[in-house]
């Protein structure tokens, strides 16, 4: 995974709360066998109509939301599903930061596996990013805050070893692995 | 030491190495239930860096998600949504071939729901750690283990170290005072604790059920309440193990046998909270006032009793809701039309499920404007109804008896609501197209989805089961 230290980008608005992994994904494209290809169909049914053609209604479909990696959703981000498809989905679709005041468990840890950045801000700051699309937003992983174009600053939550993983480009399948001493003395232990 | 809750006591006991502020902890996963959707690319991934199932035994694989619930034509071809989904199968068949796991294919009479049959098996048993690529893994959690859904990036961890890397949740407790009314159901109590408690209020924890209520559950009926923790954002449910789980759990399969049985259970028995474990949330529920409760909105903490008038929106995001579903605030959700009942899936495809949905079908006709699906949770329930001669009163009610699978709950193999049809469903999520683009979603109990059958729209399930109990 290439490190994730630094982000700067615009951001675009889902005020929606509790937005659903099947909102992201439709479980009707979870057939592949691959993590690629599914940014096409992120947010399907809300981005196109039933002709197939896009709903200009939809934020993500705007121009202004072209080349916006940040997202800043509603409360609840990435609830229902564990399909790890959602933010292989986000991810092709572009985005690169999820930003909510709550973020589903499955989804974050999910989320942050693949380096697209799943971070909770609290209401204060939740409330200026839903009400202010499209601003600029610096987002310095390492030192835990996003700065806004005034200057002004928000902390965010993301848990240590989450952070430390995407600052070094840490791989947690690989820790794991490194720890086999470790479970191989559990197995031994625990053997019925 | 300090009284620890079921929680900490499992938890304890997979730690392979504790948490730090730094670093997550190591827990050891007893066992890892595989199926085609969420398995692919952690294959792919174990291929690519050359690894392999660390612990193929402790690894069980199964067929449910995207397999047709037609049976195979006179070719012996079964009817597949698509040939990616054909595809997807035959790739998890290749993966455990390569990998040494094993696979209920979808010949093998023990197949099903991958939440119907670890239990079923007695795969399932009081103080493991259970995980799969799926959320609604919660349900296992009916019997006293620590079971939860994982991502595939995960399943990939647990295929190759049998481990992953957890912060631990923290401890709430759900208690249910009193008794469940008579024609109030496992399903009707865990709609109404979600609509309790929020679609996120559970996030972060595990949820511990308990309670005179909880205990005079069956295991099918803690299996509904459990399933359904993850639809309130936890990471888990639980319920510690009683003579209940150990009856259901006697002579099962892969149940330990003679000694090894006796010994099992004696561990079992200290697997619940210690009287002054401390909970950092406790919700207390009175089950005596839960009704028949339905959803009635696009998440399924948008719940009403049966007999409750839709509320009025207060924000443009309820608005949405009700526009979606065609509900107006003011009006009676009984009375609803309906055009699709599905009774199946994880939380509903249990034999008793069915056996609730037939009682109220049992000499009546599903309404000619309603499409019925019966789906059986697995091979094994389906023998058992059929042995019980429950096809036939669906048959004779004009539903559909098909094969198990997962079918209209996440309606990914052609079993689809269509488009603005609103369908009464013994399923778990209401949201917007999770049962088909544009299909609007009633999630109800087995009783109350056979009375919408009967009815052609929602209705109390209590009046036919007055009548049953009468005649």
């Amino acid at each position: 995974m290439n490190p994730i230290r630094q982000l700067h980008a615009r951001s675009v608005v889902l005020a929606h709360e509790n937005i659903d992994t099947d909102r992201i994904i439709p479980a009707r494209f979870l057939t592949t066998t691959t993590r690629s290809g599914l940014g096409r169909h992120a947010f399907q049914d809300w981005r196109y109509r039933s002709d197939g053609t896009p709903d200009p209604a939809f934020v993500l479909n705007q121009p202004e939301a072209q080349g916006c990696e940040i997202l800043v959703a509603g409360r609840n981000f990435g609830c229902g599903s564990s399909r790890e498809h959602a933010p292989w989905a986000l991810l092709d679709a572009g985005l690169r930061v999820v930003i909510s005041s709550e973020i589903a468990d499955i989804f974050r840890s999910n989320a942050l596996k693949n380096g697209l950045l799943a971070i909770t801000v609290d209401a204060a700051a939740h409330r200026y990013l839903l009400r202010h699309p499209g601003i600029e937003l610096r987002i310095d992983v390492v030192a835990g805050h996003i700065t806004l174009p005034d200057g002004g600053r928000f902390g965010f939550a993301l848990d240590a070893f989450a952070r430390h993983c995407l600052i070094a480009g840490i791989d947690q399948l690989g820790f794991l692995l490194r720890e086999d001493a470790a479970i191989r003395h559990y197995e031994e232990q625990h053997a019925a | 030491m300090a009284p620890r809750t079921l929680l900490d006591k499992l938890w304890d006991a997979h730690q392979v190495t504790a948490e730090t502020p730094d670093t997550p902890a190591i827990l050891y996963v007893d066992l890892h239930l595989v199926h085609e959707v969420t398995s692919p690319q952690a294959f792919s991934e174990l291929r690519a860096r050359g690894l392999r199932v660390r612990r193929p035994a402790r690894t069980l694989a199964t067929l449910d998600h995207s397999t047709p619930t037609l049976p195979a034509d006179a070719a012996g071809s079964l009817p597949f949504v698509t040939p990616a989904a054909a595809a997807q199968v035959d790739m998890l068949r290749g993966n455990c071939r390569e990998f040494g796991i094993e696979l209920l294919d979808l010949a093998h009479a023990q197949r099903g729901i991958v939440h119907v049959i670890g239990p079923e098996l007695g795969a399932t048993r009081p103080g493991m750690t259970i995980v799969c690529g799926d959320s609604h893994t919660s349900t296992h959690g009916a019997f006293g283990a620590l079971a939860f859904g994982i991502g595939t990036s995960e399943v990939g961890h647990v295929l190759a170290s049998q481990c992953l890397l957890q912060r631990k949740p923290r401890a709430m407790a759900i208690e249910v005072r009193g008794h469940l009314p008579p024609g109030v159901t496992a399903k009707d109590l865990v709609l109404h604790i979600i609509g309790n408690i929020g679609v996120d209020g559970g996030t972060g924890c595990v949820i511990e059920y308990r309670g005179e209520a909880i205990r005079a559950l069956s295991m099918d009926e803690r299996m509904t309440v459990c399933n359904m923790s993850i639809e309130a954002g936890a990471r888990a449910g639980m319920i510690a193990p009683d003579e209940v789980t150990f009856a259901w759990l006697h002579g099962r399969p892969r149940a330990p046998q003679g000694a090894a049985w006796e010994r099992a259970v004696a561990h079992w028995e200290t697997l619940r909270s210690d009287p002054d474990a401390r909970f950092e949330r406790s919700v207390s529920i009175d089950a005596g006032a839960i009704r028949p409760t339905l959803s009635y909105g696009t998440h399924p903490g948008m719940v009403l009793d049966i007999d409750a008038v839709v509320p009025t929106a207060t924000d443009a995001q309820t608005q949405r809701a009700l526009d979606y579903m065609g509900l107006r605030a003011g009006s009676r959700l009984a009375g609803t039309p309906v055009d699709v009942v599905f009774v199946g899936s994880c939380t509903n495809g249990r034999l008793s499920d069915l056996r609730a949905a037939a009682a109220v079908l049992r000499g009546r006709r599903v309404a000619g404007s309603v499409r019925m699906l019966v789906v059986p949770g697995s091979a094994a329930v389906k023998r058992a109804a059929e042995q019980e001669g429950l096809d036939a009163v669906f048959r004779a009610a004009g539903a559909e008896w098909r094969e198990p699978g997962c079918s209209m709950c996440i309606a990914m193999n052609g079993d689809l609501v269509a488009p603005g049809q609103l369908a009464v469903s013994t399923s778990n999520r209401n949201f917007e197209g999770r049962q088909g683009p544009g299909a609007r979603t009633v999630l109800a109990s087995p009783a109350s989805a056979a009375a919408a059958a009967v009815a052609g729209h929602i209705a109390d399930p209590r009046a036919y089961l007055v009548e049953e109990a009468v005649a």
